[in-house]
């Protein structure tokens, strides 16, 4: 299940935010912020993303760093969230 | 307001030379519809577009006085020359004229190069000393008028407008590597650089004197501020700065044609238009823009001040198809890739100007720079604030007041706001601490650079560069003087007043004026203690003050609103017929700058979308003015 969520998160942030440049690294530990992949707005649309693709609400409580700041935060997040 | 070109040097043959900078000025008519001139000496040649203002009948330039040996082609206005002349007149001094022109020949006859400190206006301008054998260019404080220069052939090409030299055989354009990245983080190049590989700009304050083969540039004015430690408190700032505001409108009304004024809502040209209806109750006219969409509008704060002026007041829609037709005419006058639509509405206000028939209008620009205004300054301040206290959770959600208007922000934990600020992260001793979210911000448009251009840049870091050009006291002052040089000295001449200034309001033929850029309101404010004007969260404080009684109180404690257009959101509706063209894959190829797959789908991806980010939104303006200006410039044409 995570590697298939891996995937999918990792081909959408080269989609939606590196434009399809996979030259780039982008290990899963890789700050989006740090290494400016996203904005704020960026922000939202990886949230309106992850809604569509994962069928469940994200909460506003729940866009921190802490949960959506790289590839493998935001996998174990929405691991988490379906585990629930 | 006019253009101005010329030449010095061998380069030029005499059979030629006619010919030569009537076709330099050719490309400068619309900067002067009124008359042109040329004059030739030698190895000199100066020319001259005119728009009429100040002396209508005898004014005409090239102009040559107090004896012929010296000649000057100048664009602009000195607002205390009635003053300066007055002087000069009591030394026993005659003039021919009426005109400003011939008030800093005189004066220069008076004092030489010293007579530009003498100076309250905007000007650039090319003197022909033939007495000592020297071209001098000089150029205004803060780079309201524009001038270029190349050399080729040991001679020296100036110009107002780089589309002049460009007429010049031999003298090709080309797009500087190392502008497009200052661009793509600064938002403007850093002077003397332009977008053009080889040509110049002589950088605001500075002149340049060409004599006897050798060529001298160096700052002759240039911004400061004191030390953080010598600031003191006054008490009187407040009148002080109200009768020199008044004096600052009242000589920018000098005129031999009507004066307007632009009235964007804001407290600025409120303030203005007030003080100029003041002194011309039944004369003044404000011009004004509105936006389809309600975001952009600020029609409602038009309406307010222009009804308690009672002045004629005259409004230019813009639709999203404004701005994207005008848009590659703006990329033509600018000459330089930008990374807004923001000066394409601004072209066509001055439009409706000149449609009007006024030639000069008074604007509001410089007070955000030098009163605080900017939401730049509250950001460096609450991100020190918040820097001070990493795990507070509820200091960061105070950026969310910041930036009432975008919405992105405001559903953002306090988490992410402070993530996005780097609140804590950067170092507060970074010369450029305030601006270090914006370069980054602006720098990841970088991402669409093709892989030639980021082999040709390497490791070339633009941030340094400006950092190398700070004065040697800038580590001094109080950090809110540091942003202020920043936005001052940086962005005002290189984007606030050129692409978004002379350059589309010259291309209708219309001059602007700007009392806040009097000289002595720039040390006034240069010399209040921070405190003054950022009053903890509370921007341009002693301004606000000062407008009381003059402007509705609404319209001074109204939450600032900077001024935006659609980016590419003006594309997306109804995309233009260029736009395929221009983006395709090929002309993106040709190009050779950006990465064509990833354009095609920044590209499909912004077109498509309701809102798009701030990174989308600069390099797809970016990356379209670009390949503009590519498509205008890079096949000469004549």
């Amino acid at each position: 299940m995570a590697d298939d969520t891996r995937t999918a998160i990792r081909a959408f942030i080269i989609e939606n935010f590196l434009f399809g440049d996979e030259s780039q690294p982008l290990p899963d530990e890789m700050s989006l912020i740090d290494n400016d992949l996203v904005d704020s707005t960026g922000i939202l649309e990886l949230v309106g993303h992850i809604e569509k693709e994962f069928g469940f609400k994200v909460e506003d409580r729940e866009i921190v760093p802490a949960n959506l700041d790289s590839i493998a935060r935001i996998v174990a997040y929405i691991d988490g969230k379906r585990a629930r | 307001m006019c253009g101005v070109a010329g030449y010095f040097g061998k380069g030029v043959a005499p059979a030629e030379a006619k010919a030569l900078l009537a076709r330099m000025t050719r490309q400068l008519s619309h900067r002067g519809p009124d008359d042109s001139g040329i004059h030739i000496d030698g190895e000199a040649g100066l020319a001259h577009r005119r728009l009429s203002i100040v002396g209508l009948s005898d004014g005409h330039q090239p102009m040559s006085g107090p004896s012929d040996n010296l000649v000057i082609s100048y664009n602009g206005e000195i607002f205390n020359y009635v003053e300066l002349r007055n002087e000069l007149i009591a030394k026993g001094r005659q003039f021919h004229t009426r005109s400003d022109t011939e008030v800093i020949l005189q004066l220069y006859d008076e004092k030489g190069l010293d007579c530009l400190d003498e100076l309250n206006g905007d000007f650039a301008f090319a003197l022909w000393d033939a007495r000592q054998g020297r071209m001098v260019l000089a150029r205004d404080r803060m780079g309201v008028r524009p001038l270029f220069y190349t050399q080729r052939s040991d001679t020296l090409f100036f110009a107002s407008e780089i589309k002049a030299l460009l007429a010049v055989p031999g003298i090709e354009a080309r797009l500087d590597p190392l502008a497009l990245d200052q661009i793509f983080t600064l938002w403007t190049p850093l002077a003397p650089r332009t977008a053009f590989q080889g040509i110049s700009e002589l950088p605001p304050g500075h002149l340049m004197i060409v004599e006897s083969g050798r060529v001298e540039q160096r700052a002759w004015w240039r911004q400061t501020y004191p030390d953080a430690g010598d600031i003191r408190p006054r008490s009187d700032a407040v009148e002080e700065l109200r009768a020199l505001l008044d004096d600052a409108t009242r000589i920018r009304l000098r005129a031999d044609v009507p004066v307007g004024s632009y009235l964007s809502g804001g407290l600025d040209s409120s303030l203005v238009s007030a003080l100029a209806a003041r002194a011309h109750p039944e004369q003044l006219r404000t011009f004004s823009l509105g936006f389809d969409s309600e975001e952009h509008d600020e029609s409602k704060w038009q309406a307010v001040m222009a009804s308690a002026l009672g002045v004629e007041h005259t409004t230019a829609r813009c639709s999203a198809s404004d701005i994207s037709g005008l848009f590659p005419s703006v990329i033509r006058h600018v000459e330089r890739p930008i990374l807004r639509t923001a000066p394409a509405p601004l072209a066509k206000l001055s439009a409706l100007v000149h449609d009007n028939g006024i030639k000069a209008v008074l604007t509001g620009e410089g007070a955000d720079e030098l009163f605080a205004g900017y939401d730049i300054f509250r950001e460096a301040k609450l991100r020190r604030f918040c820097g001070r206290q990493p795990n507070s959770k509820f200091r960061p959600l105070l950026f969310q007041r910041l930036y009432p208007y975008l919405p992105g922000l405001q559903r953002q934990s306090p988490e992410y706001l402070a993530r996005f600020f780097g609140a804590g992260d950067d170092r507060i001793d970074d010369l450029l601490y305030s601006h270090r979210p914006r370069f980054r911000s602006t720098g990841a448009a970088k991402l669409f650079f093709s892989s030639e251009l980021k082999h040709e840049l390497g490791d070339y870091d633009a941030t340094a560069e400006l950092a190398s050009m700070l004065p040697s006291d800038f580590s001094r002052w109080h950090p809110l003087h540091q942003a202020q040089y920043l936005e001052t000295t940086f962005l005002l001449p290189g984007y606030i007043l050129s692409a978004q200034g002379d350059r589309v309001m010259m291309a209708n033929s219309v001059e602007g004026r700007f009392p806040f850029l009097d000289p002595r309101i720039i040390d006034f404010a240069a010399g209040l203690a921070p405190d003054m004007k950022l009053h903890g969260l509370r921007e341009k404080h002693i301004l606000k003050q000062s407008a009381k009684g003059l402007v509705p109180e609404a319209i001074i404690e109204r939450p600032k609103q900077p001024y935006r257009a659609p980016d590419s959101q003006a594309f997306a509706a109804t995309p233009p017929r260029y736009l395929a063209d221009v983006l395709s894959r090929a002309a993106i190829a040709k190009g050779g700058f950006f990465n064509a797959t990833a354009v095609e789908k920044l590209k499909n991806k912004v077109l498509h979308q309701e809102t798009a980010s701030f990174r989308d939104d600069t390099a797809f303006v970016g990356i379209l003015s670009t390949q503009l200006w590519l498509d205008t410039f890079s096949t000469k044409t004549d």
